[in-house]
C-alpha cells in the first residue's frame, strides 16, 4: 500500500498542434480530496479524459498504486477503479437506474446472457444505499431531476469499487454547476462520506466550493499547473489571482475601447417578458452599441430568455419591440428579418453548417449583399468572403475550405462573419461566445465585439465567465429563478465586482 | 459562470412527465397484471385507437364482430405482425430496414425448393424450414455488416440488399412459382386449429420469445440503450457494433420466417410473395409507439400498432371502400402516427443547448 493511490507524470496532450496539456505532473493521496481549478481551456477536462481512457496522452506516465498503467478504453478506467462523475451527464434516459449503473459490466446481473432483474436491481441498490439516495433502481432516468440524475452518476461512479483490487478513486466534473441549495449541501455530505474509504479528485470553477471541499487545490492554467496550496495556506482571492493570472484585466477584454452608450437610440426593448416556467417580468432596454450582460446559474432563465429573444422560443407574457415597432418573433426566421442574429453555445449543433465550406457558412444567414434576386453572385460572393476571412484574421486555407476542419476559435469567427454580412443586423445575441476558445482567440473575440458596438449594434452577452460579462457589458441583469434580480450599471469606470454579482445568483 | 450543464433531452413519447418534482419513493407494492400489460403495449394513445376502432366496425358494419372474421383478422394479423415485431428492434436502435420484401421473397422460394415441391426432387424437411428462416437472419447479418462497418446509412444498406433479395428470387423463382408438395409441411401453418389460425399460433410463438428477448438478453436491453444515447454506451464499454449487428440479424429472422409463413399458407414460394408488407410493417412499428428516432417503443406496442393495421384494413373492406382508397388511408395513418410519437420529440430533435 502506497500513500500515492494516483499519480500522473509530464503528461502532455496537443490536439492539432494546440497544446491542451503541457508537462502535467498531479498526485492523488489515500483518501484525500484534490480540486482542480482552472478557466475555460485551462486543461481541466482534458485531463479528466486522459484518465478515463477517453482520450490518450501524448506524453508522459499515469501510475495507478505507484504501478504504471495505460488506459485505452473507459471501461480499463473503470477496471482499474476509476470512476467519473461526467459534466456532461453521461446517462441514458431511456433504460432505468439500475441498467444505467451497471452498463456494459452488469457481472452477476446478467448470468448466461440472461438478464437477472432481481439481482441486478439488488445490485443497483447496493450503490444507491452507499450514498444513502431514496431512488429505485427501476425508475426510468427520463423521470428523474438533475440533482437525482447526479446521485445515480455517483452511485455508477462508486460501482467500480467492487470491479477493482484498490480503492476507488471518483472523479467529479463540476458536480455542482446544475445542483442548488440543499442539493449541494446532499452533495458535500456524500464527499464526506466518501472520502472514508476512497480518494476524490473535485473539479470546479466554484472557488468557494473547491475550498470547502478540498484538502489540497491544483491550479492549471492554458495547460499547465501553475501552483499547488494546501487549503490552510490558501484564500479564494488567492486562488482566483493563480487561475486568472494576471493583475489587470482590462487590456484582455479592450476595455479601453469600450464607449459610453448613454443617449444613443434604444434598438430594443423588452417589457414584462414572461414565459411559464422559465422566466417572468424581464424589462430591459438595449441601446445602438450596448451590450447587455445576463448572467444567472443554470436553471435562472437566462438560457430561454436568449431563445426567446431569438424567436427559437415562444413567449406568453409581456411584448418586445423593436426600433420602435413590436415584434413577435415566432421564429428564428422573423426575428432575422427583424435583424436579430444568434450566435449559440453549441457551435457544432446549431452555429455552423458542417460540411459545407467557409464561404458558404458566411453568406448563410443572408446572402443578400452578394445576390441578384434569387441568384447568387459567384464572384462578388468569393471576393466578399476573401474580405471577411482577412478581416476577421480566419485561418482557414482558403474560402472552400470544408469548415468541419477549422479550428473552433476560426470556426467561431466564421459564425460571427455570418452575422456580420448581414446589412440588417441590429442586435446580435452571443450565447457562450467564447466557450471552448483558446487564450488568443477569446481576446480575437473580445475585440471583434467592440467593434460591433462601434458600428452601432446592440449585443445580448450570455458570457462564459463573470469576469467577462463585467468587462464587456454596459449594463448587467442577474438573473435567478427566472427573474431579474438585480441590474447593474457597468459603464467604463463603473463596473461592479464579481461578488457584487454572485449576491445575486445564488 | 459557464454553464455547459448536463441538457439532457425532454421527455420522450411517453406522456408521463419527464422530471418528477421529487426523488421517486421506492415502489413496495409489485404492478398489478394490468399495469403490467400497459407497461408492456404502451397504454395511452394507440390501445385507446385500437378499441375505438373495433367498437366502430362493429357497429358499422354487421360481419366485424364475429367469430369467422376473428379468425380471418388474426390469419391477416400474423405475418405482419412477425415483420413488425423484428423491425422493432431495428428502429428502436433509431435505424431502418428497407429489405423486408426482397428477404421474404427468397427466403419463402428458398424453403419451397429446399422441401418437396414441383420443381425438383428435393424433400429435405424440416432442413428446408430452417434454412428458409436462415437466410432471412443472413440478410439480416449482411445488413447489419455493411451498415455498422462500413458506415452506410441503414435505409440504403437494405434497399440495396432487398433489390439483392428480390433479385436471388427471381433467379430460383424461374419463370413459374413453384409449389409446395409437402402437406406436412405445410400444414404447420395452414389451417386452422379450432378457431385459431396456425399462422397466428406462429406469430404467438415469435411475439412471446420477442419478449423475452427484449426484456432479458443484452441485444434486447442495450438496443434501448444504443437508441437512447450512442456514444454514452460506446464509452461504457459495450460493443456497440456487436448489438447493432445483432438486432438487423433478428430483424431479417422476422422476414424469413415471414416469408416462409406466407409460404405454407399460399402453398407456393414467391417473389412477391411479400409485396406491400414492407410500408406496412413500418406503419404498425411506428403507430404501436416506436419513436424512429430510437430508445422508445418495444415489440408489445407493436402488437397494437399491428392490429391497429389490420383492424383498419379488414373494416374498410367489409365497409365496401374502394382499394385503392385504403392504401391513401393507410398513408395518411403513418404520417399522423409518425407525427403524434414525434410531437413530444420535438425539443429532443431540434437539440436544444
Amino acid at each position: 500500500m502506497t500513500d500515492t493511490v494516483l499519480e500522473v507524470r509530464n503528461l502532455r496532450k496537443e490536439f492539432r498542434g494546440v497544446v491542451a496539456l503541457d508537462d502535467i505532473s498531479f498526485e492523488l493521496r489515500r483518501h484525500e480530496v484534490v480540486g482542480l481549478i482552472g478557466e475555460n481551456g485551462a486543461g481541466k477536462s482534458t485531463l479528466l479524459k486522459v484518465l478515463s481512457g477517453i482520450y490518450k496522452p501524448d506524453g508522459g506516465e499515469i501510475l495507478r498504486e505507484g504501478k504504471k498503467v495505460t488506459f485505452r478504453t473507459a471501461a480499463e478506467s473503470a477496471a482499474a477503479g476509476i470512476g467519473m462523475v461526467h459534466q456532461e451527464q453521461s446517462l441514458v434516459t431511456s433504460i432505468s437506474v439500475a441498467e444505467n449503473i451497471f452498463l456494459g459490466v452488469e457481472g452477476a446481473g446478467v448470468a448466461a446472457g440472461v438478464y437477472r432483474w432481481g439481482t441486478l436491481r439488488k445490485l443497483a441498490q447496493d450503490q444507491l444505499d452507499k450514498i444513502g439516495s431514496p431512488i429505485s433502481p427501476k425508475t426510468r432516468v427520463e423521470h428523474l431531476t438533475f440533482a437525482e440524475r447526479q446521485m445515480v452518476e455517483l452511485a455508477k461512479a462508486l460501482s467500480v469499487e467492487e470491479r477493482a483490487d484498490s480503492e476507488p478513486v471518483i472523479v467529479l466534473d463540476e458536480p455542482t454547476s446544475v445542483l442548488e441549495g440543499d442539493e449541494l449541501e446532499v452533495l458535500f455530505d456524500q464527499i464526506d462520506r466518501l472520502r472514508k474509504f476512497a480518494s476524490i479528485v473535485f473539479v470546479s470553477h466554484r472557488l468557494d466550493e473547491v475550498l470547502r471541499v478540498s484538502d489540497r487545490v491544483y491550479v492549471f492554467k492554458d495547460g499547465q499547473c501553475v501552483a499547488v496550496r494546501d487549503r490552510s495556506e490558501v484564500d479564494v482571492d488567492e486562488l482566483h489571482r493563480l487561475m486568472v493570472g494576471r493583475e489587470s484585466t482590462a487590456e484582455f477584454y479592450h476595455e479601453a475601447k469600450q464607449t459610453a452608450v448613454i443617449g444613443e437610440p434604444v434598438l430594443m426593448e423588452v417589457s414584462n417578458l414572461g414565459k411559464t416556467k422559465a422566466f417572468e417580468d424581464v424589462n430591459f432596454t438595449l441601446r445602438a452599441g450596448e451590450v447587455v450582460g445576463i448572467t444567472g446559474v443554470l436553471g435562472s432563465g437566462r438560457e430561454e430568455l436568449s431563445r426567446v429573444l431569438f424567436g427559437a422560443e415562444g413567449f406568453d407574457q409581456g411584448s418586445i419591440t423593436l426600433g420602435g415597432k413590436t415584434v413577435g418573433l415566432r421564429s428564428p426566421v422573423e426575428a432575422v428579418r427583424a435583424g436579430i442574429g444568434y450566435i449559440p453555445a453549441e457551435r457544432r449543433i446549431e452555429g455552423i453548417a458542417q460540411g459545407l465550406s467557409v464561404q458558404e457558412n458566411i453568406f448563410l444567414a443572408d446572402p443578400s449583399t452578394v445576390s441578384a434576386g434569387p441568384f447568387l453572385k459567384p464572384r462578388a460572393a468569393a471576393a466578399a468572403a476573401d474580405e471577411w476571412i482577412r478581416k476577421l484574421k480566419i485561418k482557414t486555407p482558403n474560402r472552400g475550405t470544408n469548415i468541419s476542419n477549422l479550428s473552433g476559435g476560426n470556426q467561431q469567427k466564421a459564425v460571427l462573419a455570418k452575422w456580420l454580412t448581414s446589412p440588417k443586423l441590429k442586435v446580435l445575441i452571443l450565447d457562450h461566445p467564447t466557450r471552448g476558445l483558446d487564450v488568443g482567440a477569446k481576446e480575437d473575440v473580445y475585440g471583434f465585439i467592440r467593434e460591433l458596438c462601434a458600428r452601432g449594434i446592440g449585443v445580448i452577452l450570455l458570457a462564459d465567465t463573470l469576469e467577462e460579462t463585467i468587462a464587456l457589458s454596459h449594463t448587467i441583469l442577474v438573473m435567478r429563478d427566472g427573474r431579474v434580480q438585480q441590474t447593474f450599471d457597468a459603464h467604463p469606470g463603473n463596473k461592479p465586482r464579481p461578488v457584487d454579482l454572485v449576491e445575486g445568483m445564488v | 459562470m459557464s454553464q455547459s450543464g448536463p441538457q439532457v433531452a425532454d421527455s420522450p413519447a411517453t406522456g408521463t412527465p419527464s422530471r418528477a418534482s421529487s426523488p421517486t419513493p421506492p415502489d413496495p407494492t409489485a404492478p398489478s397484471g394490468f399495469a403490467r400489460v400497459r407497461g408492456l403495449i404502451g397504454g395511452g394513445g394507440p390501445a385507446v385507437a385500437l378499441v375505438v376502432l373495433i367498437a366502430f366496425f362493429s357497429i358499422a358494419t354487421p360481419n366485424f364482430f364475429s367469430v369467422s372474421n376473428a379468425s380471418s383478422l388474426l390469419s391477416q394479423l400474423s405475418i405482419l405482425l412477425v415483420i413488425s415485431i423484428g423491425l422493432t428492434f431495428v428502429i428502436l436502435l433509431g435505424s431502418l430496414d428497407l429489405s423486408v420484401e426482397g428477404v421474404m421473397a427468397s427466403s419463402s422460394l428458398v424453403f419451397v425448393l429446399l422441401a418437396a415441391n414441383d420443381r425438383n426432387d428435393l424433400s429435405l424437411g424440416f432442413v428446408a424450414l430452417i434454412a428458409g428462416v436462415l437466410t432471412g437472419s443472413l440478410f439480416g447479418l449482411l445488413n447489419g455488416v455493411l451498415h455498422v462497418y462500413l458506415k452506410v446509412p441503414s435505409f440504403m444498406v437494405t434497399l440495396g440488399t432487398g433489390a439483392i433479395g428480390v433479385g436471388l428470387a427471381t433467379v430460383l423463382f424461374g419463370g413459374r412459382a413453384p409449389r409446395l408438395m409437402d402437406d406436412g409441411l405445410r400444414g404447420l401453418g395452414f389451417g386452422n386449429v379450432g378457431i385459431f389460425p396456425k399462422l397466428a399460433l406462429i406469430a404467438i410463438l415469435v411475439l412471446i420469445v420477442a419478449l423475452l428477448v427484449q426484456k432479458f438478453t443484452r441485444v434486447g436491453r442495450y438496443g434501448y440503450a444504443i437508441g437512447g444515447d450512442e456514444p454514452v454506451v460506446r464509452l461504457s464499454g459495450v460493443n456497440v457494433e456487436r448489438y447493432k449487428v445483432l438486432s438487423f440479424v433478428l430483424a431479417g429472422t422476422g422476414s424469413g420466417i415471414a416469408g416462409v409463413m406466407a409460404a405454407m399458407q399460399l402453398g407456393v414460394g414467391d417473389v412477391s410473395i411479400g409485396a406491400g408488407f414492407q410500408f406496412t410493417a413500418i406503419t404498425a412499428v411506428v403507430l404501436g409507439g416506436t419513436a424512429l428516432v430510437g430508445g422508445i417503443g418495444g415489440v408489445g406496442k407493436t402488437l397494437v400498432g399491428a392490429a391497429i393495421i389490420t383492424v383498419l384494413a379488414n373494416g374498410l373492406i367489409l365497409l365496401g371502400v374502394n382499394p385503392y382508397v385504403q392504401i391513401s388511408v393507410q398513408g395518411l395513418v403513418i404520417v399522423v402516427a409518425v407525427v403524434a410519437t414525434g410531437w413530444s420529440l420535438r425539443k429532443r430533435v431540434r437539440a436544444i443547448k
